[in-house]
């Protein structure tokens, strides 16, 4: 059963990759790259890592991926024209491919990553919490390196506002400091009116 | 029965196909993206399985320290990638030779 599971995703993960680096259209990558990381996120609830599958779809699928779709949307481009050099690009692109996942392989496959060093381990207890763990890391002794990953975010936010922020001039709007300090006598201006003479008696 | 191989052959192969993503879509900057987060995907998934089989669960601590600055990658590059955009209409690397590099 285990086996077949990851096979199934992981196949889903190949194909989907693929068709991510070969289809024409951005969206759709978007869209595919959105299916590779349910499949993984599928692997690592196999691998026991349920937190992080969770927040691989939460974050990467439902945020990040979302600004990907955003940014291909908005942007007006033409297709055609980043396509050229497609095909002639691909032998190389394959040669290149096949020689890194050759080495890789001559690694990964011999004995130094084989059943007898790397037995596979037992599963855990069906009240085993992997959040509960992470956390108990995350807060004591990666704390600083947690802290580190708030700042990261921190300036991730204020670089990307910074760089889209856009001051047109001829905009209408508020402002609000004005609108503070201004006092009463800046906006009101008391004059004394006469008093209307009457110039025709009013029927009763 | 799935050893520590299969899931570091499924990662090299995911880099492999990300890494000929990056020689075939030249042009395109936001596939390009797509294809630096693959590869993030499959290192990901080898400290995974490391931690998996190592019975650590600090590797699964990197992968959350991964995820996040991936997440403020993405941000800042797609901030990028619209103004450059919206400064030069186009997102053809070929186009951007401003700096003659």
């Amino acid at each position: 059963m285990e086996t077949f599971v990851f096979y199934l995703f992981s196949g889903f993960m190949v194909i989907s990759a693929l068709m991510v680096i070969t289809v024409h259209n951005p969206v759709r990558a978007a869209f595919f790259l959105v299916l590779t990381f349910f499949a993984a996120a599928a692997v690592w609830l196999l691998l026991e890592a349920e937190f992080l599958a969770v927040i691989l779809i939460i974050v990467y699928v439902g945020a990040v991926m979302v600004l990907f779709l955003f940014v291909v949307m908005m942007l007006d481009v033409n297709i055609a024209e980043l396509k050229r050099g497609f095909v002639k690009n691909l032998p190389l692109a394959i040669v290149v491919a096949l020689a890194m996942f050759a080495a890789i392989y001559f690694v990964v496959s011999g004995e130094h990553f084989s059943v007898e060093k790397f037995a596979v381990p037992a599963r855990h207890a069906a009240d085993y919490s992997n959040i509960s763990e992470l956390g108990q890391l995350l807060y004591t002794e990666y704390v600083y390196s947690f802290e580190i990953a708030a700042v990261i975010l921190l300036v991730g936010i204020v670089a990307a506002i910074s760089l889209t922020l856009r001051r047109r001039p001829n905009t209408r709007h508020q402002k609000i400091e004005d609108q503070v300090a201004v006092k009463s006598a800046d906006r009101l201006r008391v004059v004394k009116v006469e008093s209307h003479k009457r110039k025709y008696e009013v029927k009763k | 029965m799935i050893t520590l191989s299969h899931f570091l052959i499924l990662g090299a192969i995911l880099f492999s196909i990300s890494l000929a993503g990056i020689f075939i879509n030249r042009k395109n900057i936001i596939i390009l993206l797509m294809c630096v987060e693959l590869m993030l995907l499959a290192v990901n998934t080898n400290f995974i399985a490391f931690s998996h089989f190592l019975g650590d669960s600090s590797g699964q601590v990197f992968v959350f320290f991964i995820l996040t600055v991936a997440a403020a990658e993405a941000a800042i590059g797609l901030a990028i990638l619209v103004v450059l955009f919206r400064n030069k209409r186009t997102i053809n690397v070929e186009d951007l030779d401003t700096l003659k590099g």
